[in-house]
């Protein structure tokens, strides 16, 4: 039996276990969201996917979906709030999109490019970050980093190598790797594991590789985020189901 | 033997005594510049210096960088002409991967985008920026000696070089995907393709712009020879001159080998290998400019110093590859009578008479079969240097980048063509001071003057301070009777030292 809920005023059919966003996005509804991947366990930590259920905010990647439960996601001030929590991601880091390789293919800037992000609005933070270059065919720079954790749980669940985990707490905390060193080169990761190939910036990257793809013809040159965050969906709920 | 002109006014002996004069900012340049004058009491000009403000660091901030990103990052240096850093660049780091030559497809569309911008890049600076001085007079009112006061009086004109520059920006965003800051080259070559439909709409305004960009020569050619005199005169020496040639010594503006001549045009050297730039070519620091001055070593600092850029290129090639462009080059080469063509102002002569090359190149490079190729990318044997070299719309721009084993920059030196030009301009301005300024009291129309001359080099001061750290700097105390009382001194290496005690 197919129980609905309420998604700003749209009835939505929702499948027992599903969460509020995945239950939206099945029916093809875009709730904005950076740190959940339909192919890793939700994360809930960049807090852009909140909504308000019921009256109270909640992330809707980790929110299950309820019967006829009221569902507020694309008002004026959730709006308002995503866009602040995306000021933050970004002047807690380095992102220098101009010369970054993967600029019209980053999630972070997609979303900047949806919410209509046009100034800091907080007082940059410059934070000193280590960049490492040392593994022959992965580039980290921790200047592009958000810690949404997408890589650890990649490479921890999709790719079964456990190297990378976030280190320190709060601002401070940082991208750290699974060796002795701290160094990439002395990890197992490979350029063609998943934590690579879904880190949502610059953060990891494949060595070598950048600027190939002309302008234009880059992933979000061609579809805004809220249509490609539909269509991963759709396809990753035709192959798993 | 080119002694500099005029240096008796880099430094005046008693700066105290005099009254200074400053034009800043120096308007219709690129970048931020500022001109000092000092006076005595019966206006004599006893000082002149172009001094180059403004600081961007990018030798600093690259290192560390994967080799990659240089050609995106630097191009951010200007937005004028990017493309130029972009593929000075890339023709840098094309050796880390072992391209020592591109593929034919690859090297013509870089060439189709080179031109692109050079055609761009001269329009604009042509008709906006020194337009306004060369039809209404170097010291007309200020009110309409501007680029509105050359679409009012000659509305016709002002549209084709804002079509000109338009039409140069659209072949630069068919190839890089944007009209600035876009991105064609890659290591090893492009990362695109020509499609036949971009050709076409191309091809469909190019004999336009060619017949426009011919209208252009005549135009400023009438100019010069209608005011012969004072054009010849105004803010004029003798120098050298360096540039690129091909190897049988024609005009080339993407590759070849470095060529520097005497104010004879006579070799000083010819067909270098421009990897080994710093055999031949040395920068000089002085305390009063973040722009560094570089100099010929052979000849020294004193006498080693050259102009770059427009002038420079015409007068060191033998040939030019295109037709029309050729029979201008004849015209504006026999005003020299066999030597080289010294006078500042020419250097408008020499850049539209480029701007009809760059034209007929791309007329040329579009009805290449090449052009439409799909072999896009070449690799060898990688290395950790490379130096790209490339003739700018300024002249002659220098990229020369170290990697260490893990893909990241660790040294970076860019030498742009503004910077070769310093010396240069700094003779230009104090002669121009010495001429039409000394013993006059001072009006906006004649300080105008001295803006004259820094435009005829279509100086790029934001492109040209590049160092960080190594800037000597001098840092004086004076008390109210102008005595000295103490001076700070910064060495290039860093160090400091109190000079007085």
């Amino acid at each position: 039996m197919t129980h609905t809920f309420f998604l700003d005023d749209q009835e939505i059919p929702f499948r027992e276990g599903q969460s509020v966003l995945q239950a939206a996005l099945s029916a093809g509804h875009y709730i904005p969201h950076l740190c959940w991947r339909p192919q890793l366990e939700p994360h809930s930590s960049c807090r852009l996917c909140t909504v308000i259920i019921n009256g109270r905010p909640f992330s809707s990647c980790t929110q299950p979906a309820m019967k006829d439960q009221k569902v507020d996601c694309d008002t004026p001030e959730l709006q308002a709030l995503r866009k602040a929590v995306l000021q933050m991601i970004f002047v807690e880091g380095n992102h220098y999109c101009p010369s970054c390789e993967e600029s019209g293919s980053c999630r972070l800037q997609a979303m900047a490019y949806h919410l209509g992000l046009q100034d800091n609005r907080f007082p940059q933070q410059f934070p000193i970050r280590e960049r490492d270059n040392s593994h022959p065919d992965v580039n980290m720079d921790r200047d592009r980093c958000i810690r949404c954790e997408t890589c650890v749980r990649a490479s921890r669940d999709l790719d079964g190598k456990n190297v990378f985990g976030i280190h320190g707490r709060g601002i401070k905390s940082k991208l750290a790797v699974n060796a002795p060193s701290g160094l990439l080169k002395d990890t197992d990761v490979s350029a063609e594991d998943q934590a690579v190939a879904l880190c949502p910036t610059g953060c990891l990257t494949v060595k070598r590789v950048g600027f190939k793809v002309p302008i234009g013809q880059r992933i979000y040159d061609k579809e805004s985020i809220s249509a490609m965050a539909l269509k991963e969906f759709q396809a990753e709920e035709a192959a798993h189901g | 033997m080119n002694p500099i002109a005029n240096l008796e006014l880099e430094t005046a002996s008693h700066p105290e005594a005099l009254t200074r004069t400053v034009i800043e900012p120096i308007t219709r340049v690129e970048g931020h510049g500022k001109v000092t004058l000092l006076m005595d009491e019966q206006n004599h000009v006893k000082q002149a210096r172009l001094h180059i403000v403004e600081f961007r660091g990018f030798e600093k901030f690259i290192q560390g960088r994967p080799y990659w990103e240089a050609p995106v990052m630097v191009q951010r240096l200007c937005g004028i002409c990017p493309v130029s850093h972009h593929l000075a660049a890339a023709k840098a780091i094309d050796t880390f991967v072992g391209a020592r030559q591109l593929t034919p497809t690859a090297e013509k569309l870089r060439r189709l985008m080179h031109c692109g911008q050079t055609l761009q890049s001269h329009a604009l600076h042509f008709f906006h920026l020194a337009s306004p001085d060369l039809l209404f007079g170097f010291g007309a009112d200020v009110a309409t000696r501007n680029i509105i006061g050359v679409i009012q009086a000659h509305p016709a004109l002002a549209v084709q070089g804002v079509k000109l520059r338009k039409y140069g920006q659209e072949v630069i965003r068919v190839l890089a995907g944007k009209r600035v800051h876009g991105i064609l080259a890659i290591p090893g070559g492009v990362n695109k393709t020509l499609s036949r439909e971009d050709r076409e709409y191309l091809l469909k305004d190019i004999d336009q712009m060619v017949t426009w960009s011919q209208d252009a020569v005549g135009i400023v050619g009438k100019l010069f020879t209608d005011n012969q005199t004072e054009f010849e005169r105004f803010g004029s020496f003798r120098s050298n001159f360096l540039s690129l040639t091909t190897s049988k010594g024609d005009f080339e503006l993407y590759d070849g080998g470095l060529r520097a001549r005497d104010d004879k045009g006579q070799d000083i050297f010819d067909h270098v290998n421009y990897a080994h730039y710093l055999r031949y070519l040395h920068e000089e620091v002085k305390s009063w400019s973040y722009m560094k001055f570089p100099f010929i070593v052979s000849l020294g600092n004193d006498e080693g110093w050259y102009r770059v850029g427009p002038l420079a290129r015409i007068n060191n090639a033998r040939f030019m590859g295109t037709p029309l462009a050729e029979e201008a080059r004849k015209a504006f080469m026999a005003m020299g009578k066999g030597e080289p063509i010294h006078a500042t102002l020419a250097y408008h002569w020499a850049r539209m008479i480029e701007m009809l090359y760059a034209a007929e190149a791309i007329r040329d490079l579009l009805q290449d079969p090449d052009i439409l190729g799909t072999d896009l990318m070449t690799q060898g044997e990688r290395a950790t240097e490379g130096v790209g070299v490339i003739e700018a719309p300024r002249g002659t721009l220098i990229h020369h980048y170290k990697i260490d084993e893990h893909d990241a920059i660790v040294k970076a030196n860019l030498i742009v063509a503004t910077t070769h030009n310093n010396t240069a301009m700094n003779a230009a301005v104090r002669e121009v001071a010495a001429h039409y300024l000394d013993g006059k009291v001072l009006t906006e129309g004649l300080l105008n003057h001295i803006e004259v001359a820094i435009r005829a080099y279509d100086p790029c001061l934001s492109c040209a301070t590049q160092a960080l750290g190594r800037m000597p700097l001098h840092v004086e105390l004076w008390d109210a009777e102008g005595q000295l009382v103490d001076r700070l001194v910064k060495g290039a290496d860093g160090t400091l030292s109190d000079e007085l005690g």
